[in-house]
């Protein structure tokens, strides 16, 4: 492969995951939708297009077509960086994600994955932390109290529950011995899924990301009936829509990440004993990719229509005094395991 | 442009926008502009890193410094609501001392540096930082001074804890 091509191919890809990535998050917002009517028994969005499946275009276009307002008092500069960062770092985490195996075409070798760095977790664990900003910096800039209380809202519950979530992926990086996504993607064949060996950590990962993500039951930077919309009280038009959409765009990845951490990535139990060809398998790994995290986006919707909001108190206490003790006992549980059956040396 | 000329202007023009927010944290009024400045200085100093081939040491820079301290930072001066309307003027003795002590500061850094050995870092090639080597620097190496220094946090934290007690029994 020539530079040029190379270029050319990341540059596709990277193209790709993006429009992907926007899509699947538009159309979360008309399954959320589709999800509360189903539990509620009611009927949804069904007036725009068949089944309502231009709703979210409409939405969209609505976003777009509003009244734009921008209060005096704030700074304006940082009122807009505040849903640029939310929509910039919930753009980029994609990067990382192997979202099937490798492609070969003409000889050549094409990962389906933007890239491989050695340090793939810790990237995201880095864009999470940086996620705080575009809240932080949109609560601020509003200069109005519930902004400003639901800004330090969500980024108290970001910095809480990202230790336990730091602390189950230690556990979890224990077990497969590498940083990278791709290895340890690579490594789950067949049913060898890392939630085999790591349900606790599975659990409070999960817990972790709905809490990271801002989704009921831990929706309380924007819980409506305390602080009228939190953190983006002040905002109108694209500029909330930018703050909404990074939610959607973050469940999904989220539930990326967890597929690839947890559920075998791109793998299916059997699927590898077919005698596949590469391209057909890989293609097919994408497939079974996709139907996990639309799994995970489901269940995210169906947690979000099923369980009630945590009080504030009862939020830092789980965080602090029930998952981040669980997730070091998982951590010295996991050593201790692996001390027995001999792979610390 | 050959890859080498690449890497030189990355590392001046990234050193050189570190070393301007790093000013600008100093010279702005607005303390949440500062602690924002200080932020972009972070990641001006991550892309450094990154440029040394020293990828766990660039992404920890972010996930501790910019992801903790300073949202922790940010908090307290959003939480104090400092303005500069409101800022109280300083005592010029204080301004005095703080002159006084971070010019010590600075020939301290100094010093020491001049001391150490003048080892050219090339970049994008050693790989001191990355994470298999930085473990086994800190885990076999120097594992002793490394759980010590794991005390003096939880002390701190007690510390704070303590501090933060409104009445002790």
């Amino acid at each position: 492969m020539t530079f040029t091509g190379f270029l050319i191919y990341k540059a596709l890809l990277v193209l790709i995951v993006f429009t992907i990535s926007l899509v699947i998050a538009m159309y979360s917002t008309y399954a959320e939708r589709k999800v509360a009517a189903f539990m509620q028994d009611r009927l949804g969005p069904n007036r725009a297009g068949p089944f309502g499946l231009l709703q979210p275009l409409a939405d969209g276009l609505k976003m777009f077509m509003k009244e734009e307002i921008i209060p005096n008092v704030s700074n304006k500069f940082l009122f807009i960086l505040g849903p640029s960062i939310a929509m910039f770092t919930s753009c980029v985490t994609g990067a990382v994600i192997p979202w099937g195996g490798s492609l070969h075409i003409g000889g050549n070798v094409y990962p389906l994955q933007v890239t491989d760095i050695n340090i793939g977790i810790l990237y995201i664990m880095a864009i999470t932390s940086i996620g705080v900003y575009g809240i932080m910096i949109g609560g601020w800039a509003s200069n109005n109290k519930y902004s400003l209380l639901g800004a330090l809202r969500a980024s108290s519950q970001m910095i809480s529950y990202e230790i336990a979530m730091g602390l189950a992926i230690i556990a979890l990086v224990m077990h497969t011995g590498t940083l990278s996504l791709n290895k340890i993607a690579a490594m789950q064949t067949g049913w060898h899924w890392n939630i085999i060996y790591q349900p606790v950590g599975f659990i409070i990962f999960l817990i972790c990301a709905f809490a990271e993500t801002n989704r009921t039951p831990f929706d309380l930077p924007e819980s409506d009936s305390e602080l009228i919309g939190g953190y983006h009280t002040e905002y109108s038009s694209m500029k909330l829509g930018f703050y909404l959409f990074a939610e959607y765009i973050n469940m999904f990845i989220s539930s990326a990440i967890i597929a690839t951490l947890y559920f075998g990535g791109y793998h299916m139990p059997f699927i590898d004993r077919l005698g596949l060809s590469d391209n057909f398998g890989a293609i097919l790994g994408i497939v079974f990719l996709f139907s996990k995290i639309f799994f995970f986006i489901f269940f995210f919707m169906w947690v979000r229509w099923t369980l009630p909001r945590f009080r504030y108190d009862q939020l830092m206490n789980l965080g602090w005094k029930v998952l981040i003790p669980l997730s070091i006992f998982n951590v010295a549980f996991t050593g201790t395991l692996m001390w027995i059956f001999g792979r610390i040396h | 442009m050959t890859q080498d000329h690449l890497q030189k202007y990355l590392f001046l023009v990234l050193g050189l926008f570190a070393v301007l927010s790093a000013l600008m944290v100093v010279f702005t009024k607005n303390p949440v502009h500062s602690v924002l400045y200080l932020v972009l200085a972070f990641f001006a100093i991550t892309g450094e890193y990154i440029l040394l081939n020293a990828q766990f040491i660039a992404i920890v820079n972010i996930i501790v410094y910019a992801g903790a301290i300073m949202v922790l930072f940010l908090f307290v001066i959003m939480l104090l609501n400092l303005n500069k309307e409101t800022e109280p003027h300083k005592n010029p003795y204080l301004k005095f001392a703080a002159v006084i002590t971070s010019g010590l500061l600075l020939i301290v850094i100094v010093g020491s540096l001049k001391a150490a050995d003048n080892a050219i870092a090339t970049p994008y090639q050693g790989g001191k930082g990355l994470i298999e080597n930085l473990a086994e620097v800190l885990f076999h190496q120097f594992l002793l001074p490394f759980e010590v220094s794991s005390i003096l946090f939880l002390a701190a934290m007690v510390g704070a804890v303590m501090l933060g007690k409104k009445d002790i029994k």
